[in-house]
């Protein structure tokens, strides 16, 4: 049953990252970039991380993915245009991509682990141990990334706002360096 | 795909040494590395900024994907709040990054990467 469902939530994720890579439409390479998404949270859940599976959804799929359709929309994508390299530098590409995924699996193969699921349990279900390691182990990390925030919200506050509309200001592009 | 990934499996030493009869961390594995391979393809192949830019984010989810599965197959629970500061920053990058890209959209009134190419003259 377990089995059943990852092979249908690979083959989904599988088959939506390949609609982000190929279709032409930015608008629904960002849909199916958000289907992607779910299907890497419903995996998470298949492993039993089931605070982070909902974190997934809430983050990437709620925020993220949402983020670049608007912006995509913003945008006035024209047309939908084939935009994709010269045939040499794909094929490279492709390539490329090719030899990492195969150097992946061989190297795995040869030299991965061989761990059984059945013999450990999933601690990613505990919600207790994410709060305890957050405020014991990894309490200054959690604090960096809180700062992390503040200078990203702040940052984009700073990027994102309307510039060359201040009169007698010299440079137009005085928040573009933030 | 499929096919070749099982070849590969079956021409590999680690069935015979241990002879997994469900999904196992492999299975994750292997499916983390073709969701980054094509991100990184997708990173090579397409010219629009904001398409590269989603395709990056792939690539961040499949490793994310990775660090899940090793986290629970042996055990432990560093992988998985590993991945929950990287969703954090991956959050945060999303925004100033496209918020950069909106900036450069509107200079330079396009976010095809052919077109973007003042550091190369």
């Amino acid at each position: 049953m377990a089995d059943i469902a990852f092979y249908l939530l690979a083959l989904l994720t599988v088959l939506s990252s390949v609609g982000v890579v190929v279709y032409r439409n930015a608008v629904k390479a960002a849909l199916c970039l958000l289907v992607g998404f779910v299907g890497v949270g419903a995996l998470f859940a298949l492993l039993g991380a089931y605070f982070l599976a909902a974190v997934q959804v809430l983050v990437y799929a709620g925020a993220v993915a949402v983020i670049f359709a608007f912006v995509v929309m913003l945008f006035d994508v024209k047309g939908g245009t084939p935009r994709l390299h010269r045939s040499g530098i794909a094929v490279a590409a492709g390539t490329g991509a090719a030899a990492l995924l195969l150097a992946g699996v061989i190297s795995l193969a040869k030299h991965g682990p061989c761990a059984d699921g059945a013999a450990t349990t999933a601690v990613g279900a505990n919600l207790k141990a994410y709060g305890i390691q957050l405020f014991t182990t990894y309490l200054l990390p959690v604090e960096v990334t809180g700062f992390l925030l503040l200078v990203a919200m702040l940052g984009v506050t700073v990027l994102s706002r309307k510039q060359a509309e201040t009169p007698g200001s010299g440079s137009p592009r005085e928040g573009g360096n933030a | 795909m499929n096919p070749l990934l099982h070849s590969v499996f079956a021409a590999s030493s680690c069935a015979a040494r241990c002879p997994l009869a469900g999904v196992g961390l492999q299975h994750y594995v292997v499916l983390s590395a073709v969701l980054f391979a094509i991100g990184f393809l997708g990173v090579l192949v397409r010219r629009n900024t904001l398409v590269v830019y989603m395709c990056l984010e792939l690539m961040l989810v499949a490793s994310t994907l990775a660090a899940v599965a090793f986290s629970r197959f042996n055990g432990t629970m560093d992988g998985n709040l590993f991945v929950l500061f990287v969703i954090t920053v991956a959050a945060a990058e999303v925004a100033v990054g496209l918020a950069l890209i909106v900036a450069l959209y509107r200079q330079r009134h396009t976010v095809q990467l052919e077109d973007l190419d003042t550091l190369k003259r």
